[in-house]
């Protein structure tokens, strides 16, 4: 077909990910796994206004190994899509577009949520203790 | 008069752009990404607290006005943040009306659902004896 021989702007496949694209699509694929973790939510409320049993079964859900995970997944995606979504708020105010602070901003938000995750976590198995 | 104003007043008082009801849809993210900075860390923060408490304990903390407040003002702002973020999401990638228009219709009543029934469970809870 004709139009098969038109030429192509580079796309996604082409393109070496770069920080700011690898941001970019983290801050969609976060969001969407904190809709997850809405569910989560919303399940853990539900259970707890079905009595006490119901609430422990939901417990048990989350302190099994597939619902550390789950949680520990939720936990990152959270605090990156918190941080990332500060940036992106800076961003609609007009600032911090030049390319030197928008790797510096971007590595700060990756430090930023990997720190906040450890933290969590840790300041979680305190509580428990 | 210098240039042309293909804008009306009318039209640049309701700050609508071109796409209508594209600047509600931009706004509105701002609006609850805003109000969920606190609110989402207030939540992170009694999550870590409440780890590995009873089913009591955590009643008794969801009863607490405030916290019954707070835990209904986050489902509404984080509902809403997600409908809209998960809109955007299936508008990028689904193309074909057929799938496009009901999955946008199902992800806001989705939302919509999940936040009531949210609601309706930490009302429970709070009013419950």
């Amino acid at each position: 077909m004709a139009h098969d021989k038109r030429p192509l702007s580079p796309d996604l496949q082409i393109y070496r990910p770069q920080l700011t694209s690898v941001l970019s699509i983290s801050h969609r694929v976060t969001g969407i796994a904190l809709s997850v973790g809405t569910l989560l939510l919303v399940s853990w409320l539900l259970a707890a206004a079905a009595g006490p049993q119901a609430y422990s079964t939901v417990q048990g859900v989350m302190h099994s190994w597939l619902g550390r995970v789950l949680l520990f997944g939720c936990t990152f995606s959270f605090f990156f899509h918190l941080c990332n979504g500060i940036r992106h708020l800076v961003w609609d105010a007009g600032y911090g577009f030049e390319l030197r602070t928008i790797y510096v901003s971007g590595w700060t938000v990756v430090a930023a949520s990997t720190a906040l995750t450890v933290a969590a976590w840790f300041s979680s198995f305190v509580a428990m203790e | 008069m210098g240039g042309q104003r293909m804008r009306s007043p009318l039209k640049r008082a309701r700050g609508l752009g071109s796409a209508r009801g594209g600047f509600e849809h931009w706004w509105m993210q701002r609006v609850t990404a805003v109000a969920l900075i606190p609110l989402s860390l207030w939540l992170a923060a009694s999550l870590i607290a409440l780890t590995g408490r009873d089913y009591n304990t955590f009643v008794a903390w969801l009863k607490a006005p405030s916290v019954t407040v707070l835990m209904v003002l986050l489902l509404i702002a984080l509902c809403r943040h997600m409908a809209l973020g998960l809109r955007v999401v299936v508008e990028d990638y689904v193309h074909s009306n057929w799938a496009k228009i009901p999955a946008v219709v199902t992800i806001y009543w989705a939302c919509f659902a999940l936040a009531v029934v949210g609601i309706v469970a930490t009302l429970r809870i709070a009013f419950d004896g």
